[in-house]
């Protein structure tokens, strides 16, 4: 057995790809010599170089467009925007460049780069450092989102990002860097993306979600089973493309969806969720529906801020007022 | 600075090899045409959305691109056509991508302002101002592992762009193999440069101690001395290189465009140097190149087109609802 940390599992994959492959390349703010912001990255640029491994100018605009040009011209480059609220200002490079890429040059290159950036609230960074960008992403063809909830998913799924021939986005929830796991190896391999996992099994209702959020959905299956409610909980480990099949089997299980956001109602994946589950699964649906942040910005004070996200109690809360109205 | 301080007579100055120059020749002749033939597909509704065209400004591309190596690679603007063109991208495939046809260089998905062409060294064509300045600089970061050089073209209205100050700083700081290539056509769109332009274009790069000069990009043979040295450099690990072309569009911004914001005699001022009357003269006065040569290309390249045409017009359209694969297996 082996102790695996969500943070160290960022740098060990960073690290076994970086030497894997010579055409990985990695770059961002602070990154290099400083280690991240996040303290993910240490090392790396003192084990394989500055040419691989280097710091850039605060401009995502360039980080985003560098990776681009790069990954057309044979590199994997991984980069880093360091809070997901900046990907704002990556945007064209992602959406106009890179996702685009592949479809219009009639499949004669692919762009292979992942982007890892911190998303998520509650840890009072305030409005524009906490937001889960995901949303801005969903509705972009030929662009991957993974999601981990867990070191090893982070170790395994960022490994497969860089080894995919697509542009990445890699979602590291910050509430989730300090956790820790026990693993039987810590040489872990590729994590398939867009393959959903399901954490716990439960035959009254299924808790989709991702991220922190699965561990918010585990607390509260805890919270249900303590009046006999049984939850299972499906890790979607991958927001784009969604997995469908997983999503359709939990709901022919269990006949409930709540699936669970930390991101704005309004044009989250939980409305694909949900889209997805009655769409394919009608004469499945006893019920679904989907807990979400609500569509404001994210407030700073820790009142305003632990009552804006969907904890355990809140979705267990939910779970047994929708159950009691069907009995009802 | 004036159009005129920098429209003197370096051409040639070294000499000029008579074959290189038909050939840089012959490269500008066939983009005045291309555009030409793309203009009168148009209004017969065989071009289709919108087209910006590079007429006028033929001399930049084909003597920064006459001088890159199989290892150089170049990112051009929704004003592409000439820099595919003067890269090699064939023509007959150029033509069918903008017809919209099965046989483009993309397939018929790309159209005017996105073309892509790997083989030939076209990184893309970006629609979104700027996007051939990441491209490039990003190029960069690869190609200095093989000694190659990326080449970035965009205009002056893109010195106002996010792109145009992150990248240049990125590069300069990483000491990336890049040549930024600004072609200055005196309009953003519909608008003079100078009213929307704090400063001198060059002063930018200079400040970031880029090494930097501003030319004549009418003149093929200024440009192609100007891009070689700026190549050479960058390859030799210098850093990056800039380079603003004076030049002018002969045309309106897209298809739309009447030009009614050009001032007075200013066409006519530029057409009296237009690129391909210099390269005569010039081909004339120090290559010793008859009339009757280039009086020949001309029309060579005007029978190859219309058999373009005619093969391009003849060409399937991809199916309607052709299946298309989002990711890469």
């Amino acid at each position: 057995m082996a102790t695996l940390e969500f943070r160290t599992a960022i740098r060990d994959a960073l690290a076994e790809e970086l030497e894997r492959d010579d055409t990985v390349v990695f770059f961002g703010e602070d990154v290099a010599k400083p280690g991240g912001v996040f303290a993910t990255t240490g090392g790396l640029h003192e084990r394989f170089g500055a040419d691989r491994v280097f710091d850039t100018p605060i401009s995502e605009l360039a980080i985003s467009g560098a990776a681009f040009g790069s990954a057309v011209c044979g590199l994997r480059p991984v980069i880093e925007i360091m809070f997901g609220d900046f990907l704002a200002l990556a945007m064209d490079s992602l959406v106009n460049q890179s996702a685009k890429f592949f479809y219009l040059s009639n499949e004669q290159a692919s762009v292979p780069l992942v982007v890892r950036s911190a998303v998520g609230a509650g840890g009072r960074f305030g409005a524009i450092h906490s937001q889960m960008p995901a949303t801005w992403f969903q509705g972009v063809p030929g662009l991957k989102i993974v999601a981990p909830s867990t070191p090893a998913d982070a170790k395994g799924l960022l490994k497969a990002a860089i080894r995919d021939d697509n542009p990445v986005l890699v979602l590291e929830h910050k509430r989730l860097y300090a956790l820790k796991e026990e693993v039987a190896d810590a040489a872990i391999e590729p994590v398939p993306i867009g393959r959903a996992h399901l954490r716990r099994e439960g035959t009254d209702v299924t808790l989709v979600s991702a991220m922190k959020g699965i561990h918010d959905c585990l607390a509260a299956a805890e919270l249900l089973a303590a009046d006999g409610i049984e939850a299972e909980v499906l890790d979607l480990r991958t927001l784009r493309p969604l997995d469908a099949g997983a999503i359709a089997a939990a709901l022919s299980r269990t006949n409930r969806l709540a699936v669970v956001e930390e991101g704005p109602l309004t044009g989250g994946w939980a409305g694909e969720v949900v889209a997805l589950a009655v769409e394919h699964g009608l004469h499945d649906v006893d019920d679904v529906w989907r807990i979400a942040t609500a569509d404001q910005p994210i407030p700073y004070s820790p009142t305003l801020e632990d009552a804006f996200l969907p904890g355990a109690e809140r979705i267990a809360g939910e779970v047994r007022a929708r159950l009691a109205h069907e009995e009802g | 600075m004036s159009r005129a301080a920098v429209a003197g007579p370096a051409a040639g100055e070294g000499g000029v090899d008579p074959d290189l120059g038909v050939e840089l020749y012959r490269r500008m002749r066939l983009i005045r045409r291309f555009e030409d033939t793309i203009q009168s597909l148009f209004q017969k509704g065989e071009v289709h959305g919108t087209t910006h065209l590079y007429s006028g400004e033929e001399a930049v591309a084909v003597g920064v691109c006459s001088v890159l190596e199989d290892a150089d690679r170049a990112a051009g603007t929704y004003r592409g056509h000439g820099h595919a063109l003067a890269l090699g991208v064939e023509p007959q495939g150029l033509l069918d991508e903008l017809l919209g046809r099965e046989t483009g260089v993309c397939g018929g998905r790309a159209g005017s302002m996105n073309v892509v062409d790997l083989e030939h060294r076209l990184i893309g064509c970006f629609g979104i101002i700027g996007g051939s300045i990441a491209a490039a600089t990003g190029a960069a970061l690869a190609l200095r592992r093989s000694g190659g050089v990326a080449v970035a073209f965009f205009g002056d209205g893109t010195t106002n762009h996010g792109y145009f100050h992150e990248c240049l700083n990125f590069a300069k700081v990483l000491s990336l193999p890049v040549v930024y290539v600004c072609e200055n056509n005196l309009y953003g769109e519909f608008t003079p440069w100078e009213t929307v332009t704090a400063g001198q274009i060059l002063a930018r790069p200079q400040a970031l101690e880029i090494p930097a000069q501003t030319i004549d990009g009418n003149d093929v043979w200024t440009v192609r001395e100007t891009a070689s040295a700026a190549v050479a450099r960058a390859r030799a690990g210098e850093g990056p290189q800039f380079i603003e072309a004076l030049t002018y569009r002969f045309v309106g911004h897209s298809r739309s465009d009447p030009g009614a914001y050009r001032k007075p005699g200013e066409l006519d001022a530029w057409k009296e140097r237009d690129p391909l009357k210099v390269a005569r003269e010039t081909l004339a006065a120090h290559a010793g190149v008859e009339v009757e040569r280039l009086d020949a290309v001309d029309a060579e390249v005007d029978r190859e087109l219309e058999a373009m045409v005619e093969r391009g017009l003849a060409a399937p359209y991809p199916p309607a609802g052709a299946p298309a694969r989002e990711f890469k297996e």
